[in-house]
């Protein structure tokens, strides 16, 4: 473990040097999780899902997310890469997969060990759960956010989550109970896509630790290992087929699965979408629901760097070229079977007003007459996402009618009526009109 | 507290925007989610009923610590057979409402089971009112999913047979 990071919730964090205390990311973020204050935007800890949209839309570049340090390395004697496949579409093809692994060792690490070869473990144990667990839709667990936004905004959808690891975690247990039971100089990083990979080996779902040491982002990763590749000695390295590859884009998982009657939703937005549709009972003979928070899948991560479109035809043409690939699969590790959850990710009630089921409802009350009396042009200029969030605030005590700069106005307005009608009244005595 | 929603007909893209408020209200009262759940999927079966049947009507949600109340009414053709439209699979929506997913046949059971109480009020001409309870305070508040009991007997209200 690298010891707390800025929150228990996430890794996304802001750049106040940068932040202009625009509205963009106010506007984007699906849980309404930031308000601008002071002219800074600020993120509220237990509403954040470290969906990476604010780091996506953010014109400054002030939003970040914060993954470990590359010189984590150090602490660690024997240190374990584990690439996730995303990796694979930052590079055009004439790289290989065997030399960008090649590159990795070259860079400081002594073995690697694919996320893509844990991806067809976790499609193998996906599917043997669905088959003896009664009809679905069953959701995905893999993508980090998608759990926590199920936690905040759709917890009545929590016990269709696949109980099971990612391959994240299950290739980092994979190397820790398997490759190098006992050790303890055993540093296992995982090269990500995105923020919410780092949050989850910090603070995992569904487990009480996590067997990955560090998460470094792919952004941090490149430019060193793009400078490597060329002079790398390519050795045979790589173990995954393609359809662990293949879980770096959407529609990836579904297929490695293999379930008919699946579906796969992409960009935070649209899974709310499907998410939503589910909660209303609307989506029926559907198994199993493939929802990854980024577009085009892992490859839209927030800390890649080549675009998502570019990097998921990367991913599709190493599927279909690589066949020394398959030949080189391998079966699940002898005696390995941690595939499953300890610890269930539980409900948030963030959106909670009140414990007290009356004084919450007395404060629901409040908001409904505060949201009635603002303008609903959800400008943004209080800080808040619109109308209603600004009406939420002031139920809570975070925030004041006069933020709103309508209100503000109309406050203006009248009390400059009022002190125009009070110098026109004259003492009597001094009162010389007729 | 009261929330009124006008729920216009023919509008599948507004249909679902009531019973989505009122989901976002539950959760700020912390409600039990899965009461939260057979409240969004009741009213939102209401709902699309308005909508492909009846041209659009008004949903009202009643709001205590002890139970929520939902009331959706319209003036639109009205249900000739209640115990046939109670049936499951039973269905007089057009196929291509069925093509975008909805006339199932499944709207009526879904909202009896789903709810702790229903009733429906409809004739011919005079159109209809849905009133559907969850309770919020404990007895079977959490039961999810209860299993549909058979087609309720003619001439009964259709909320018999499904209070516990």
């Amino acid at each position: 473990m690298t010891g707390p990071g800025p929150s228990v919730f996430h890794s996304v964090t802001l750049d106040p040097e940068k932040c202009r205390g625009c509205t963009t990311c106010l506007k984007h973020c699906p849980t309404e999780a930031i308000r601008v204050r002071k002219g800074k935007a600020r993120i509220l800890d237990e509403r954040c899902v470290d969906c990476g949209q604010c780091i996506r839309v953010c014109p400054s570049g002030a939003k970040l997310a914060v993954p470990d340090p590359l010189a984590l390395l150090k602490e660690y004697r024997y240190r374990v890469a584990v690439p996730a496949p995303s990796l694979y579409g930052q590079f055009d093809e004439r790289f290989s997969v065997d030399r960008i692994l090649s590159g990795l060792l070259a860079l400081g690490f002594d073995e690697v060990f694919e996320a893509a070869r844990a991806a067809e473990l976790a499609a193998d144990a996906t599917a043997a759960f669905l088959r003896g667990s009664g009809p679905g839709p069953w959701i995905s667990s893999s993508c980090p956010a998608v759990v926590k936004l199920i936690q905040i905004r759709f917890p009545s959808l929590l016990d269709r989550l696949v109980p099971l690891a990612s391959p994240m975690e299950i290739a980092a247990r994979i190397v820790k109970e398997v490759l190098h039971p006992g050790r303890r100089d055993v540093g296992v990083f995982f090269i990500s896509p995105c923020a919410g990979k780092v949050t989850a080996a910090r603070h995992p779902q569904g487990a009480d630790r996590s067997a990955v040491d560090g998460v470094l982002g792919i952004r941090d990763v490149y430019l060193p290992l793009r400078n490597l590749l060329s002079g790398a000695a390519e050795r045979p390295l790589a173990r995954a087929g393609s359809r662990g590859v293949a879980w770096a884009r959407v529609d990836g998982e579904s297929d490695a699965v293999g379930v008919p009657g699946s579906i796969s939703v992409d960009g935070i937005s649209d899974v709310i979408g499907v998410l939503e549709a589910l909660e209303n009972g609307k989506i029926r003979d559907v198994a199993f629901i493939e929802a990854m928070a980024c577009p085009a899948g892992c490859v839209g991560g927030p800390l890649t760097v080549e675009n998502p479109y570019i990097a998921k035809t990367r991913i599709r043409n190493r599927e279909f070229q690589n066949p020394v690939l398959s030949e080189r699969i391998e079966p699940a590790p002898v005696g390995f079977s941690d595939y499953g959850w300890s610890a269930p990710p539980a409900a948030r009630s963030v959106l909670r007003l009140d414990p007290d089921v009356a004084r919450a409802l007395v404060m629901a009350e409040e908001l409904e007459i505060r949201a009635e009396g603002l303008p609903g042009l959800d400008c943004g200029s209080c800080g808040a996402p619109t109308c209603r969030a600004l009406a939420e605030d002031i139920v809570r005590g975070a925030a004041v009618e006069t933020d709103c700069v309508f209100k503000l106005r109309e406050r203006v307005r009248d009390l400059a009526a009022e002190l125009f009608s009070l110098e026109r009244m004259r003492p009597p005595g001094l009162d010389t009109e007729d | 507290m009261t929330l009124t929603f006008t729920v216009p007909g023919g509008d599948f893209n507004q249909a679902g925007r009531a019973s989505g408020e009122v989901k976002k209200v539950l959760a700020r009262l912390g409600v039990d989610p899965g009461i939260i759940k057979r409240a969004a999927v009741a009213m939102y079966e209401a709902e699309i009923n308005m909508v492909i049947h009846a041209g659009g009507g008004t949903a009202v949600a009643e709001i205590s610590p002890e139970r929520v109340v939902l009331t959706l009414e319209d003036t639109g053709p009205g249900i000739p057979d209640l115990d046939l439209a109670m049936r499951e699979g039973y269905s007089t929506a057009p196929e291509w409402i069925r093509e975008l997913g909805f006339g199932a046949g499944m709207g009526l059971p879904n909202m009896r089971r789903n709810s702790d109480e229903l009733s429906i009020d409809s004739a011919p001409g005079r159109g209809t009112r849905v009133t559907i309870v969850l309770r919020l305070d404990g007895e079977g508040a959490s039961v999810e999913n209860r299993a549909a009991p058979a087609a309720a007997p003619a001439g009964t209200s259709p909320a018999e047979g499904v209070a516990p």
